[in-house]
Order: structure tokens, then C-alpha cells, then sequence
């Protein structure tokens, strides 16, 4: 009885680690910046690639390297993750700040084109996007040079121009230039990270507990990113900045706060807490392009019961979720009243939502019962900005 | 914010004349459909046609809901298989003669039909149903909503969280509704015709292009007048309809059930003319692509969501059929050149952007079409920058 109790708060408590480090990222660009990112599952989903990518470049190096990759591939995820963030930040988001709805359907857009990008993505693709980049602001570079003021619709003609050039370059090297071009670099179907050996196994405990140490290595790593994220905003000069903006942003903006960088900076910051997230999930399962739809609603979730601005809503929010799912998606819940005399009702009840899928219908409908008394999470903001 | 869609109180015979116009343009547009395409294009395009016309219903919906009433709903894919399922539980139990029960339930070891398959014995109850079961969920999920002020962007992700949630709830339940592979429709009879033959789907057709005009006008009369503006006031400053002493909760309900009504009759009569119903339409992708149809057409205009409806499905059709992979690709791109070129979808860009444009060829002013016009008054233009600032 207390064995299966301490098993099963051990695997919620592990799902919503995953789910806690899937919308870390997600909560502080959302509550900075009132943007929801519909890309985020894809950023995860590059992080997720880029582990798979240098766990094959240990591979090459022999066996005992390969047991170290995931030291390499944390910070790299990370990287990859917040790079592409950044761009995403710099190229779309910025000019949609005060429009979140026109937001989340343009991080769709981004999310799709993410999407068949790592299913297609081969040498002759990243020549033509390489073209396309130095067409199009190298061109723009010349117009501000040469007009005082570049108008809306030579930009429209430059960017068409540089597209045509870029895709006919591609297709031109997809077709002559040999297979070593236009093999795509990932296939489409999913692809296996196999983690490292110390991280097969579990940690036995009594007859029948076993802790995976897979699911503990990310229990760590989330205590880890949660505290590289405290630390980074509570004490440092950027973090200061960030909570002002989050706070208020146009009082920081006449305290001289470049919110701007600041924005594009925490983008940055949530994209790579999302390709951290994409690699500790390839110890769970195989990576493909759809990984991060698996997750990314669920992390929703989390940000809207846990409340905007204050990570410890996302603590909390994200463990009560992942411990209710796996209590009642597990079937201990049904099990526990089984057991007991005249509970027959509420047993049968409970078993009726004892598989994965229907957890989370049984989930949604206590997020919504919650909603009804805390409808702006658990700690919400308060003052009087949060109605604007 | 789009600054488009305030409807100008007409004088009474002008007024008058206009709608005689406008209703004979429908009536007319609705025959050409009846009649001419028919014999133009082929059964294959036809079909093809009928479907994208029933998304046009549901997108009609959409508008309503987003377009002038500012609620982004990524779970209107919800609303659509509902009323498509409810036409295709009729259908499956009524093809079979007495005591039977549909063939996939022997797989999952059901012998006696489940109670909430009862009632779609009767075909009234199902007419009824395909539009006030949605209609009744969406009421109920918008109230439970809407009552607490959980709007913007929690309200997308709480009807895209609803979403998953009913794809789990029907892709799970097997022996209740056939889960993963969905109700087949294509060889039930309805009312003692083959719904798979061509006779049958002709005469779809012609009940799809019927409910796309009614649906319009529907829509139309909800957003002209009284009710209209008051959508349009909860869209453009819902604080500041509060303050004036309206509760906007019910007229929220109220349009978020009228919507989910519109897509559940097209959800129904998409899934009689594709012959099948089954969660896919309840996949996240398709329900955001819902949305975006509005977009590409023009928010708020509802000329707009039905052409881009059709004109988006037809590309998407015409394209993936030539080259699947790029998919993709092309309508990510959708999705981000409509966003920050073109917000006001292309109706939109041609009622405002154009028109204006001409207006000052020939020296007058630009149209006025908020009321308070927010961006000429420098005080309240300030104010608003300044709530867009804090976002």
C-alpha cells in the first residue's frame, strides 16, 4: 500500500517534471511578454534533433565517448533552441506586440513551417535559405543605404525577388548537384536517441519500487533549470530588468530599460528552456517532427492554472497535474476504492477514466472546475495593470 | 485592432433598397451555384466544391465569433464533429433492420446498443441534434468560461485544451463509437437513398449551398443592428461595455452557441459528403486552419470568410495534390504573410485599404469607420498605445 503510494507520487511527480520543464520557458515568455508561442513544441522538437545529431557525433568518436554526449547536447539544445528563438523573436514577433491572438496564429505559421523543415531539410535547402539570407538583407542593407526611407513595397518586391532566386538555387542543387545535396538529413519517420548506459536501469528500492534513472536524471535537471532560472532572475542585472518589464513595462521603458533587448533576450531565454526540454525528452521516447504537439498542450496547461509572472504557480501547477493524471490515468485511484467496502459507485467511476487518454479529460474537467474559483490561476498578479 | 466593421445606422429607404439588393445578390450567387456549376465542372469537382462550401459554413461561424466579437476559438473542430457524428449515429443505426446493431460494435464484444444511441432513432431528434448538442456544449464550455473574464489568449488555449480533450474522449472510447476509425456514412441509406450515390450527393450539395445562404443571412442579421454593435463593442474595449453597464458574459455565451450551432450543421453535412466522420476532424491542425481561412479572407467581413474558405481549400487542394511535401511550407507562410501584411485579410484590404486609396486620388478624406475614429483622436489614440504598449 505505501510502496504503491510512494511508486505512484514518484511517477506523477516525474510527469510533471517534464511537463514543469516543457512550460518553464513557456511561462516566462508569457508572462513577460503576453505572447503565447504555438512554436514552442517545435522549438522543443529542434533541441529534441540536435541531441539526436550529437549523440551520432559521439557515436563516431567510440563507445566511451557516447556515454558523456548528453553533457554535450544539454548546452548545444539550448543554443540551437534559443538561436532560432531569437530569429523568431526578431523576425515576427516583435511586430505583433499589443496582438496576441494575431500572435499565436503566426507562431502556428512558424510551427508548421518548423515542422517540414526537419523532415526535408538536406544541403540543397540550407544553400537556398543561406542565398536567401544574403539576398534579402544584403539588398536591404543597400536600399537604407541608398533611400532615406525604404518603402513598404520594395521590400515586398525584394523579398519576392530573393525568394524566386533562393528556390530556384535550391531545387537547381536538389536536382544536379548529386545525392550528398538532396539526401534529406533526418528521414521522416521518427529517429531513436539511445541514452546514455548509466542512465538504463533504475534505482531499486524494496521488492517492487524501481525508479527509473532516466525519469530521475530529469527530476535533476529540472530542479537545475529552476534554479538556473531563479538565480538568473532574482540576481542578476538582466533578470532585474526583466522583472520590471514584466512588472511594468512602460515605466520600465522611461527608467531607460531597453525593452526591446530585454523581449528579444527572454525570448531567447524561453526558447532554449524549451530545446533543454526537446533533450531530456529523448530519454523517454523516439524524436520525430510531431514530438512537441505531445506535449505542448499540456504545458498550456500548466501556465494557465499556475498564473502569469511567478514561477512557483508553475511549480505547483505543474506537479497537482502530473500527479492527479498519473493517479487517475495509472488506475490507483479506481484501485484505492475498490478496495473499499461500499465505494463500488466512485470505483467504477474512476475506472472509466483509468487509461492515459481519458486522464486527461477527467484532468481538463478539474482545470476548469478550478478555473471557476481562481480564474486567473493560483497566484495570480495583482494590482491594478492586470486588467488592461 | 481591425477598424473596420462599425455599422452605420442607414436611413429607412436607403436602407431598405440596399438589403433588396443584397438579398437578390445572394439569391443569385445561391442559383448560379444550384445551377450552372453543376453542368460545368465534374462530379469529382463537384463534390470537392460541396465540401469546401460546408467549410465556408463553418467558417461563416468563426467570423462571427472572432471576426466581430474578438473570441479566438482553436476548438471549433469540436462543435463540427459533433454535429457530424450526430448525422452519422443516425445514419448507421436506421441503414440496419430491427434488433441489429452496427457492425463494428461486435468487435469490441458490445451487444446491446448504448443508451445515448437511443434517441438517433428518430430522425427529428437528429435534425435537432446536429445543431443544439454543439450549440449546448459550446454554451455551457463558454459560460463556464466566460463568466470568470478568462478572455484573449487563455480563452484560445482553454478551447484548444477542450479540443484535445474531446479527441481523446472519442479516439479512446471504441466501444462506444467506434473510436480511431470514425462512423462510415458512404453506404447507409438516408430517407431511401444510397447516401454514397450521386443522385444523394447532388442533392447535398444543393442542401449545403441552401444552409451556406441561410447561414449568411443568419449571420448577418445577428451583426447588423443592436446585437451587432454590442458584439462589436466587447470586441474593441470589453472594460468599457462593462462600465456602460452591460454584462457582456451572456451575449458572449449566446454567440459562442450560435457559432458552435453553424458548425455543427456544416460539420454534418461535410461528413455526409466525405462519407466518413471521425476524430481527425478534431485534429488541432484542422481547427487552426478554420481560423486562418477567416484571416486570409478578411475578419469581419462575412463575404470574406466564405471566400477564403473555398479559395484556401481549393489551393490547398490543388497544391498538395501536385506536391505534398511543400504543404506545409506554403500555408506556414499563409498563416504569417496574412498575420503582418495583412490583417485585414484580403476583403478587408479591398473594402478599407483600396477604397480609401481611391478616395485620395480623387481629394477627399478617408473613410470613417470606428466610431470614436481611435487613431485621428490624439487623446484617446494616446490611451490606447498605451495599453498596447503594456502587452
Amino acid at each position: 500500500m505505501i510502496e504503491g503510494l510512494i511508486g505512484g507520487l514518484f511517477n506523477g511527480i516525474s510527469i510533471g517534471a517534464v511537463l514543469l520543464i516543457v512550460a518553464l520557458g513557456l511561462a516566462i515568455v508569457f508572462g513577460l511578454m503576453g505572447v503565447i508561442n504555438l512554436a514552442h513544441g517545435e522549438l522543443m522538437m529542434l533541441g529534441a534533433y540536435t541531441t539526436y545529431v550529437v549523440q551520432n557525433g559521439f557515436k563516431a568518436m567510440g563507445e566511451s565517448a557516447l556515454n558523456f554526449y548528453i553533457f554535450a547536447a544539454l548546452p548545444l539544445s539550448f543554443l540551437v533552441a534559443a538561436l532560432v528563438g531569437l530569429a523568431l523573436e526578431r523576425g515576427v514577433i516583435r511586430y505583433l506586440y499589443g496582438r496576441p491572438l494575431e500572435t499565436l496564429l503566426a507562431t502556428w505559421g512558424v510551427s508548421l513551417i518548423l515542422r517540414q523543415f526537419v523532415r526535408s531539410v538536406n544541403w540543397a535547402m540550407i544553400v537556398g535559405l543561406v542565398v536567401l539570407c544574403g539576398l534579402f538583407f544584403g539588398g536591404r542593407w543597400v536600399l537604407q543605404r541608398s533611400q532615406r526611407q525604404v518603402a513598404g513595397w520594395m521590400t515586398a518586391v525584394l523579398l519576392t525577388l530573393s525568394v524566386a532566386i533562393a528556390v530556384a538555387v535550391g531545387l537547381l542543387l536538389n536536382q544536379n548537384a548529386g545525392v550528398a545535396f538532396s539526401r534529406p538529413w533526418f528521414s521522416a519517420r521518427n529517429v531513436d536517441v539511445t541514452p546514455p548506459t548509466w542512465l538504463r536501469g533504475g534505482l531499486a528500492l524494496g521488492t517492487t519500487l524501481q525508479f527509473p534513472y532516466a525519469r530521475l536524471f530529469i527530476i535533476v535537471l529540472t530542479i537545475a533549470c529552476l534554479a538556473g532560472v531563479y538565480w538568473f532572475l532574482q540576481r542578476s542585472a538582466w533578470g532585474l530588468r526583466i522583472r520590471a518589464v514584466t512588472q511594468n513595462r512602460s515605466m520600465s521603458a522611461c527608467l531607460g530599460i531597453p525593452t526591446e533587448q530585454v523581449d528579444a533576450l527572454t525570448f531567447a531565454l524561453g526558447s532554449g528552456l524549451a530545446g533543454i526540454a526537446g533533450c531530456a525528452v529523448t530519454l523517454l521516447g523516439s524524436v520525430g517532427p510531431n514530438l512537441g504537439s505531445n506535449y505542448i498542450v499540456d504545458a498550456f496547461m500548466v501556465v494557465v492554472v499556475g498564473g502569469v509572472g511567478k514561477l512557483v504557480g508553475s511549480i505547483v501547477a505543474a506537479l497537482v497535474i502530473g500527479i492527479v493524471t498519473y493517479l487517475v490515468g495509472s488506475g490507483t485511484l479506481a484501485l484505492l476504492f475498490t478496495s473499499a467496502e461500499g465505494l463500488q459507485p466512485l470505483a467504477a467511476f474512476f475506472t472509466f477514466f483509468a487509461t492515459t487518454s481519458m486522464a486527461k479529460v477527467m484532468v481538463f474537467a478539474l482545470i476548469i472546475t478550478f478555473l471557476q474559483f481562481k480564474p486567473a490561476g493560483m497566484f495570480p498578479q495583482k494590482g491594478r495593470t492586470v486588467e488592461a | 485592432m481591425a477598424t473596420d466593421t462599425f455599422v452605420r445606422p442607414k436611413k429607412g429607404r436607403q436602407a431598405h433598397q440596399r438589403l433588396l439588393v443584397e438579398v437578390g445578390l445572394v439569391i443569385a450567387i445561391a442559383l448560379v451555384l444550384i445551377l450552372v456549376i453543376p453542368a460545368v465542372v465534374s462530379g469529382f469537382r463537384l463534390g470537392l466544391l460541396g465540401r469546401f462550401l460546408a467549410l465556408a459554413i463553418v467558417a461563416l461561424g468563426i467570423d462571427l465569433i472572432w471576426g466581430f466579437t474578438g473570441l479566438l476559438s482553436l476548438g471549433h473542430g469540436i462543435f463540427f464533429a459533433l454535429g457530424g457524428y450526430a448525422l452519422a449515429m443516425y445514419l448507421q443505426i436506421n441503414t440496419l433492420g430491427d434488433g441489429e446493431l452496427p457492425e463494428f460494435f461486435s468487435l469490441y464484444g458490445v451487444t446491446e446498443l448504448p443508451w445515448f444511441w437511443q434517441p438517433f432513432y428518430s430522425l427529428p431528434f437528429t435534425l435537432l441534434a446536429v445543431f443544439i448538442i454543439p450549440a449546448v456544449v459550446a454554451g455551457v464550455l463558454g459560460y463556464l468560461v466566460f463568466r470568470n473574464r478568462i478572455r484573449g489568449v487563455y480563452f484560445s488555449i482553454l478551447t484548444q485544451a477542450a479540443l484535445v480533450v474531446f479527441f481523446n474522449f472519442f479516439n479512446g472510447q471504441q466501444e462506444l463509437i467506434n473510436g480511431t476509425n470514425g462512423l462510415k456514412t458512404d453506404t447507409s441509406t438516408f430517407l431511401g437513398v444510397e447516401v454514397g450515390s450521386s443522385s444523394a450527393q447532388f442533392n447535398f450539395y444543393i442542401l449545403t449551398v441552401v444552409f451556406l445562404a441561410l447561414a449568411y443571412a443568419l449571420c448577418r442579421w445577428l451583426t447588423s443592428g443592436r446585437f451587432g454593435r454590442m458584439l462589436i463593442a466587447i470586441r474593441d474595449d470589453e472594460n468599457r461595455m462593462r462600465f456602460s453597464g452591460y454584462d457582456p458574459t451572456g451575449f458572449k455565451v449566446l454567440v459562442f452557441a450560435v457559432s458552435g450551432a453553424i458548425a455543427g450543421i456544416a460539420g454534418a453535412l461535410y461528413t455526409v459528403q466525405s462519407g466518413i466522420v471521425s476524430p481527425q476532424y478534431m485534429d488541432i491542425a484542422f481547427s487552426i486552419e478554420m481560423v486562418i481561412w477567416v484571416a486570409v479572407g478578411g475578419r469581419a467581413t462575412l463575404v470574406g470568410a466564405i471566400l477564403g474558405a473555398v479559395f484556401v481549400n481549393l489551393g490547398r487542394s490543388l497544391l498538395s495534390e501536385s506536391f505534398p511535401e511543400i504543404w506545409l511550407f506554403f500555408q506556414g507562410a499563409l498563416f504569417l504573410l496574412v498575420v503582418t501584411a495583412l490583417p485585414d485579410g484580403v476583403v478587408g484590404w479591398l473594402r478599407y485599404r483600396l477604397s480609401d486609396r481611391f478616395r485620395r486620388w480623387f481629394g477627399r478624406s478617408r473613410s470613417v469607420v470606428t466610431p470614436p475614429l481611435l487613431e485621428l483622436d490624439p487623446d484617446v489614440g494616446a490611451e490606447k498605445r498605451e495599453a498596447i504598449d503594456k502587452r
